[in-house]
């Protein structure tokens, strides 16, 4: 009789995605809630700083960051809570499977869902804070998806530690703030140039940055993530 | 070794810290731009190149670990990391109380006053996430996860706030600075070096008992206390 060859790491992360993916979609559960979340910090930013609309247009990159990155504490420790719930991470670890196929999927579904996110928030925050696009629609989404990404991988690998742990709704911002500092700083600033015209072609040296921590927290989040889950 | 290091290191450290002190405070000449305010230099850079290596150590154990399970080296990823906070920590304070005079501010948005900072948050995250793991095996390998994210991330940090502008002055070298303030700042060095040994060597005994103390517990005793949830032979 031939054994059943094990499935390729690829496949078999992208059948955990859209597994991920059918969740969120049948129970909405989770972007429901993180839209309503985000829009409010974006709310409270403008309450906090009184009604000045030169200075919310001003930093108006930093405050749609800043509401993406306290979504996404939210959202990353809900993505592993779901498989602690009934021991579902316990049988994703006995398929006969790469454990680090379980990182990929999770941190690519953790970017989507803060794509999504970050998509339904800008409109909102253009309306809200009466900013411009001006380098147009290619490089918003560009800034995006890398910071996102770089959010997601070591949020992930985080989540992952934090949900399993005492305190854990303290855990993951305590220990991922931190860390995310250059990410923030990156996606801060691109995103200030993309809304206000970028005259000293500073952009792409924000991307670079951006573009070396993805692929640091990508490979270390890949090699040490079958660590983390293993019992 | 340990025991010999335990009795002999306390009066060298002492020695040598007082010998750099005086020689810093009393014999040195005063900077000719800072003054007297200058001679904190002597106890704030040793207190920074310290936590640095016990951060750095740190990481190796971390490394180690993920490789070549012990207890050993967990326990000395815990006390290095303790020990580097605790200099970190005074080195930061230091520089603040320095900065009041010479920048007119106790703190400011340098890269390397913000690298700090940060440096101290991650690892005080490191410290919580030892404290609200029970179980032993998964707080070693999750804090060596977290050991070695958070020492990677400190060269991406100190690049990425780099590129605001800089304050901070950049390191002098012995041949740039008076030999008689090169003296006490090696000596004051090499005495925060022996108490670094000494707070390891300390720190590293206390959480190697702990260790044993975890790991041994389930086993030896009865199970009737709130222990007995726990699936014996589970270490």
């Amino acid at each position: 009789m031939k054994r059943p060859a094990p499935i390729g790491l690829f496949r078999a992360a992208f059948v955990l995605l859209g597994k991920d993916l059918l969740i969120e979609w049948r129970t909405r559960a989770r972007l429901n809630a993180l839209v309503f979340f985000s829009l409010s910090t974006l709310l409270l930013f403008s309450f906090a700083l009184g009604p000045d609309t030169k200075l919310l247009e001003r930093n108006a990159g930093g405050y749609l960051w800043l509401a993406i990155l306290f979504a996404s504490t939210l959202s990353m420790g809900e993505s592993f809570r779901i498989e602690y719930e009934n021991a579902c991470l316990d049988g994703l670890r006995l398929a006969p499977a790469d454990a680090r196929a379980i990182f990929l999927a999770k941190a690519m579904g953790n970017t989507l869902l803060l794509v999504a996110l970050g998509g339904l928030l800008i409109p909102v925050m253009v309306a809200l804070y009466g900013v411009k696009v001006v380098l147009g629609v290619g490089p918003l989404l560009a800034t995006l998806a890398l910071g996102c990404m770089a959010l997601a991988a070591p949020g992930t690998v985080y989540a992952a530690i934090a949900s399993n742990a005492r305190a854990r709704d303290v855990l993951l911002p305590l220990l991922l703030f931190p860390l995310i500092v250059p990410a923030l700083l990156a996606s801060a600033k691109a995103m200030m140039l993309v809304l206000q015209g970028d005259p000293m072609n500073q952009l792409n040296s924000w991307f670079g940055l951006l573009g070396g921590f993805n692929l640091i927290y990508w490979g270390l989040g890949f090699a040490l993530f079958p660590r983390v889950i293993e019992d | 070794m340990g025991k010999f290091l335990r009795m002999a290191l306390p009066p060298i450290a002492l020695g040598l810290l007082v010998t750099g002190h005086y020689i810093g405070l009393a014999v040195a000449p005063p900077d000719r731009e800072m003054g007297d305010v200058q001679r904190i230099m002597y106890a704030h850079v040793p207190a920074v190149w310290i936590a640095l290596m016990a951060l750095t150590i740190n990481f190796i154990c971390s490394v180690v670990y993920l490789f070549k399970p012990s207890w050993k080296t967990d326990s000395l990823a815990e006390a290095s990391a303790e020990v580097g906070l605790l200099f970190g920590t005074v080195g930061v304070l230091l520089g603040a109380i320095w900065g009041r005079p010479t920048w007119g501010v106790y703190w400011t948005w340098d890269p390397r006053l913000t690298t700090a900072a940060i440096l101290l948050v991650s690892y005080m995250g490191y410290m919580a996430l030892r404290r609200f793991v029970e179980d032993p095996e998964k707080r070693a390998v999750w804090s060596a996860v977290v050991g070695i994210i958070a020492a990677v991330d400190l060269p991406i940090i100190w690049y990425s706030v780099k590129w605001w502008r800089s304050l901070h002055q950049v390191q002098s070298s012995p041949k740039t600075v008076d030999p008689e303030m090169v003296l006490p700042l090696r000596i004051s060095a090499f005495a925060f070096l022996a108490f670094m040994i000494l707070f390891i060597l300390h720190r590293y005994r206390i959480a190697l008992h702990e260790r044993q103390a975890e790991v041994a517990l389930p086993d030896a005793l009865p199970t009737d206390g709130p222990q007995a949830n726990r699936t014996p032979g589970v270490v």
